[in-house]
């Protein structure tokens, strides 16, 4: 390996690093504080690439439907849960929350797609039309299950995975595809060749990651997150109703996949399938960061991209046999070092033993 | 009584026997899908329904044992039967470097370990070239039992129901046994379990080991069955399938493998028929409603079937233990004067704080030594400085003689101190009997063949012979059969002492045994521990209730702010200025 | 007048134990009323129903309004906070931003509560000290009057004590007690439970005695603190 191709190794590495810290950064959001791993978020990644690409193609993108059908979902089970609660008077509001607002992007969409949009507009059709996916999800499918064990939360989250997996390839079909780039500008840095696209992507992830720290520093709602994933109960005694922040939680998730989508279509083949992939080794960064800090999540989900990069060139096939791999040492030196004797207690369930 | 509980297994043992002379070949082959699913699903049940351990890799070890015997029959020109010992020996090994790596992992993080050595795995069967990659093995030779070869339908459905018969009375007999008992009590935490001297890794590291080799010797039927296989059956959503087996038949419940194999093998049978006249996209929709189905099912139902016909299965009550040979004493050293515990200046800061600062003093034999203090005092963290539970800043602990600072609980255990906790820890769904044989488990030996194997009936008659003894003891003799988490709280925490007693211990901790209890209770609780010193029992009973403890015990240790504030006679301690001072400080 | 504050027949299941079992109380505006009593007697259970956080079968009635159907939030609306026995603080986050955080309800009346946190500074100099400090590195006492600061940021009608001694020195102990009295010049009522008997009847004007879940005892503080009972059971048995 010469130091040129390690450099341009490392380049690739950053790059895709950079998608994969939005993408951690999301995951270990919605877990701080609603306690589920939401392994479908690489999905929602997929389907905002395919979106793109969809619209690109001049296509009506199924996430439409989608949306569409979590919309209606959601809606009756609101409706229903206040109904048998007796509060009546809290359906409208419902309404316009579950029934309203996510059509209306879905609705843009719809009526958009088949004309030659500008870039500019694609991209920002995209992200609406993705951003109720993870509320939309929380409450269907986490929500009823908000005091069970991160457990059976991870469960029902690969359950969600194979559901949404599913309907993408029912959406999409398996072609992979690409988006198209949104800038063709080359740059030559000293000894190297850099893609403006490496660039953009790189930024973007920068000032994304960010603007979630401003938002969480100085915004009432950040703190609000942060409170309730430091203190549930603490949460609840100054009067921040944790369902509320839970899908706060994945709202900003959404818009994180949302841009990490858009992000990687140009320079990747996506098929229905990969955004799965993408989440779990963003995922594996997010472990790195002991799903505890964000900047450690960071610098995890950067050192995962390099090590699939370098793993990639090494030998192509089994790159994904050493991401996976890998994160066994890596949850192994973390059980050793980070918690250092913090018994947890597994919750008694009610079953048969 | 119990030939209720026989009528359905009897039922559906003779349903299996009979089916291949009523049903069509295409029925049989269900079948034989159902028995090999059922034997992994059967190692999950055992592993997360049982031992509370979820794993997303059962499908990756199905196809270790798989590949395994197809490499070496089908490439390598072997017999399928030394494929059938190297398919469980090469799980065995996967499994053993697999859980001593990743079990010590706390709460989620297993399961997700899982995920990742299971598509770890399920890439490394796609990409190898000795495995033919994504295109996989075929022409596997079938399995031949003396001259007659199983490879008809029909021939090889005997030996997988065989199989997965043998396999289901093997679990539920090592479910039954000194062993089975401590798995099966590993759900909860592991406070409870590594004070009762059980070393909680090695039973995870047993039942995940087990669970492996189930879907080894899964894996090797299915290989030898299908005569070909690819990476494709042993991936991520393989194992979330089985998982979904596992909870659709009811973890827990040695039958719900079979019931959740079949429910799941026949629905997806049932959706590839229907599915296709209704949508073209009739795979997609098959996953996208089984994770609807499994969703909704977590949602609404978390007993799984089983636990919804609960009425027509149930459970035997445990039957009454006979008279039976005692088990062995636990070794008793000589002391001589010599106390039997001795605390050297004890130390234990979190952080800034010093939760215990140089607590000094020791219990001498036969004495029943109360210590006692405030809320916050520090009592209950000495505690766990005693038992092991924690480890000390600074100081020694010294029991019976050995020099135990820093040993883990289970091995100060098995030294002879038993104890109680402040907070109740037993097994609810367990019925009384149960819960307090484990605390013989130092003195009983059984190991997990011999279990498997119902070698061990003479141990276990004495076991729960004692058992019940020491339940009469404390006055709950006549309710040895109850589930635990039907008594009220007085009477769990006698429980808790007969368990303890049940160890033969020769140092008992009792921790705010007196919290929470009513005033009948209170009184029948002392009446247990006076009657307990008067057969010269040594005890060292933390309170916080000074007239509990009062006329109850021989000496008492005072701390406060993590010091030890006095120490003497009772009476001297109640006129001790300084302690009514802590205890009572005014505001005024 | 209406009561600040009136149980009746209050049970409250915690697991599968039953915790309170048939408790009656009142409380008026301006009372400051504590509830004494073991370790396991109920207490900590019997406030966490109040605040909505427990499940609970019986009436309970804040100024005549029925509790039983508000969630946690609404109840802080209406002017009830409670300061739980384990504190329950934000610890990664700094002290002001705890402060602020206790004044999520009132966001909107941004001057307001921006005044109620200066006094809080004032009446807890320590807390303005360590504004910028992240909770988790302050004292036990220190962690009581953030607890007792955050409360009030909600401006409370009824303030919900658990236990404010719990494992604090008995100075500190005399400084919480003394602020606790105080907050009955800002119009705060008080239900105030304790193990530390005899502070919890020196600062109250009414007193009731919970043991295994049932009220045993009840009557003006200045009474409970010469009765033999409570003197037996609490208060250090014989006379000293």
């Amino acid at each position: 390996m010469t130091p040129e191709i390690a450099l341009l190794l490392a380049q690739d590495g950053i790059t895709t690093g950079a998608i994969y810290v939005l993408v951690a950064l999301g995951l270990v959001l919605i877990f701080l504080v609603t306690r589920v791993i939401f392994v479908p978020f690489g999905d929602v990644v997929g389907y905002a690439a395919l979106t793109l690409a969809a619209l690109q193609l001049k296509q009506t993108p199924g996430t439409v439907w989608l949306v569409l059908t979590l919309a209606a979902l959601a809606t009756a089970m609101e409706v229903w849960t206040l109904a048998r609660r007796g509060e009546m008077r809290l359906i409208p509001k419902a309404l316009l929350t579950y029934a309203v607002l996510p059509v209306i992007p879905a609705a843009l969409v719809w009526f958009a797609a088949g004309y030659d949009l500008p870039m500019a507009v694609g991209i920002v059709l995209t992200l609406l039309i993705v951003l109720p996916i993870s509320p939309l999800l929380y409450r269907i499918a986490f929500q009823p299950l908000a005091d069970a064990s991160v457990l059976v939360l991870l469960i029902v989250a690969v359950a969600v995975h194979f559901a949404m997996s599913g309907m993408a390839l029912i959406f999409f079909g398996p072609e992979g595809f690409r988006t198209q780039p949104i800038t063709n500008a080359f740059f030559n840095i000293g000894p190297m060749g850099v893609s403006g696209q490496s660039i953009l992507i790189v930024v973007s992830s920068a000032l994304f990651s960010f603007l979630l720290f401003v938002v969480f520093e100085r915004t009432l709602t950040g703190k609000a997150l942060r409170a309730t994933a430091v203190n549930r109960v603490g949460a609840r005694l100054v009067g921040i109703k944790p369902a509320t922040t839970g899908a706060i939680a994945f709202l900003l998730a959404s818009a994180l996949a949302g841009i990490s989508g858009i992000l990687i279509g140009p320079v990747a083949t996506l098929y229905y399938d990969s955004g799965f992939l993408i989440g779990l080794k963003a995922f594996v960064g997010a472990i790195i960061g002991g799903l505890v800090s964000y900047p450690a999540t960071a610098v995890g989900a950067i050192l995962v991209g390099l090590l699939e990069s370098y793993a990639a060139f090494w030998d192509s096939a089994f790159k994904e046999v050493l991401v996976f791999g890998a994160l066994i040492p890596i949850l192994i030196w973390q059980s050793l070092t980070a918690r250092g004797g913090v018994e947890e207690e597994i919750e008694e369930e009610e079953g048969d033993a | 009584m119990r030939w209720r509980s026989m009528i359905v297994p009897l039922c559906a043992v003779v349903f299996i026997a009979l089916a291949p002379a009523v049903f069509s070949t295409f029925t049989i082959t269900l079948m034989n899908y159902i028995g090999i699913y059922a034997i992994a699903a059967l190692g999950l049940i055992l592993l997360t329904g049982v031992g509370g351990l979820t794993s997303f890799g059962q499908a990756a070890f199905i196809g270790i044992g798989a590949y395994t015997s197809a490499w070496y029959t089908a490439v390598y020109g072997g017999s399928p039967w030394i494929g059938l010992i190297l398919a469980l020996a090469l799980t065995g090994v996967v499994a053993t470097a697999l859980g001593a790596t990743t079990l010590r992992l706390g709460g989620h993080f297993l399961p997700l370990s899982t995920i990742a050595w299971g598509i770890a795995i399920y890439f490394v069967f796609g990409n190898l070239d000795a495995l033919n990659r994504y295109s996989g093995l075929s022409g596997i030779p079938p399995i031949s039992v003396g001259p007659w070869s199983l490879a008809g339908t029909t021939s090889i459905y005997a030996l997988i129901w065989i199989v997965l018969g043998l396999s289901m009375l093997l679990c539920r007999n090592l479910l039954d046994s000194r062993q089975g008992r401590a798995i099966r009590s590993l759900r909860g935490g592991t406070a409870m379990v590594e004070s009762l001297a059980i070393d909680s890794f090695r039973m995870r590291l047993a039942v995940f080991v087990l669970a492996g080799l189930l879907a080894g010797l899964s894996g090797w039927l299915y290989a030898h069955m299908q005569r070909f296989v690819n990476p494709t059956p042993f991936d991520v959503r393989t194992g979330i399938e089985l998982l979904f087996m596992a909870l659709v038949g009811g973890t827990g419940r040695i039958a719900g493998a079979v019931i959740g194999a079949a429910i799941v093998v026949l629905l997806k049978n049932f959706l590839q028929d229907v599915l296709p006249s209704i949508t073209r996209y009739n795979a997609q929709m098959e996953i996208v409603l089984f994770g609807v189905l499994f969703i909704i099912l977590l949602q609404k139902a978390r007993g799984g079937v089983v636990a919804m016909f609960r009425r027509f299965m149930p459970r035997p009550a445990p039957p009454l233990p006979v008279e039976a040979p005692p088990l062995p004493q636990t070794a008793k050293p000589q002391l001589s004067g010599a106390p039997v515990l001795r605390i050297d200046d004890a130390v234990k800061r979190f952080g800034a704080l010093a939760a215990v600062n140089e607590v000094s003093f020791e219990v001498r034999p036969g004495e029943v030594l109360g210590l006692i203090g405030p809320n916050g005092a520090g009592k209950t963290t000495l505690l766990n400085l005693i038992t092991g539970t924690a480890k000390p800043t600074a100081g020694r602990i010294v029991f019976l003689g050995h020099d135990v600072t820093g040993l883990e609980p289970r091995h100060i255990a098995a030294k002879g101190m038993a104890r109680t906790f402040q907070h109740v820890k037993l097994r609810p769904n367990m019925p009384l009997i149960d819960n307090v044989v484990l605390g013989a488990y130092p003195r009983t030996h059984t190991g997990f063949l011999a279990g498997a194997l119902r070698l061990d009936r003479a141990e276990e008659r004495s076991a729960r012979y004692e058992a019940l003894q020491q339940l009469r003891r404390v006055g709950l003799g006549d309710k040895f059969g109850e589930l635990a988490g039907n008594l009220p709280l007085g009477q769990q925490r006698l429980l808790e002492v007969a368990r303890a007693l049940a160890a033969d211990p020769v140092v008992l901790v009792l921790d705010e045994p007196a919290a929470g209890l009513r005033a009948l209770e209170k009184k029948t609780l002392s009446d247990l521990i006076r009657g307990l010193r008067e057969g010269g029992m040594t005890i060292v009973l933390v309170e916080h209730d000074m007239d509990f403890v009062m006329n109850l015990v021989d000496r008492i240790v005072v701390m406060d702010f993590g010091a030890k504030l006095a120490e003497g006679l009772p009476a001297q301690i109640r006129a001790d200025a300084r302690v009514q001072e802590a205890y009572l400080g005014g505001v005024a | 007048m209406t009561a600040l504050l009136a149980v009746k027949d209050l049970h409250v299941a915690y697991g599968k134990v039953e915790a309170v079992t048939g408790v009656n109380f009142e409380m008026t505006e301006g009372q400051i009323v504590t509830v004494i009593g073991p370790n396991g007697a109920g207490k900590t259970t019997l406030l966490a129903a109040l605040m909505g956080l427990l499940a609970s079968k019986g009436e309970s009635r804040y100024r005549g309004e029925d509790l039983r159907p508000l969630a946690t939030e609404e109840r802080i609306r209406r002017g009830i906070c409670l300061v739980p026995e384990r504190r329950e603080l934000f610890t990664e986050m700094s002290v002001e931003d705890n402060l602020k955080l206790g004044a999520y309800t009132r966001w909107r009346d941004r001057a307001a509560w921006q005044r109620d946190l200066a006094d809080v500074y004032e009446r807890f100099p320590r807390l303005a000290e360590r504004r910028r400090q992240f909770a988790g590195t302050l004292s036990g006492g220190e962690r009581q009057m953030l607890a007792l600061g955050r409360a009030l940021m909600a401006k409370p009608r009824l303030l919900l004590l658990d236990e404010p001694s719990l494992g604090l020195a008995p100075l500190i102990v005399r400084e919480i007690f003394r602020i606790v009295i105080g907050l009955r010049e800002l119009g705060v009522s008080i239900l105030l439970v304790e193990q530390n008997a005899r502070a919890a009847l020196e600062t109250a004007d009414f007193g009731y005695v919970l043991e295994t879940g049932s009220i045993v005892l009840s009557g003006p503080a200045k009474d409970l603190i010469h009765d033999p009972r409570v003197i037996a059971s609490y208060l250090g048995g014989k006379a000293h």
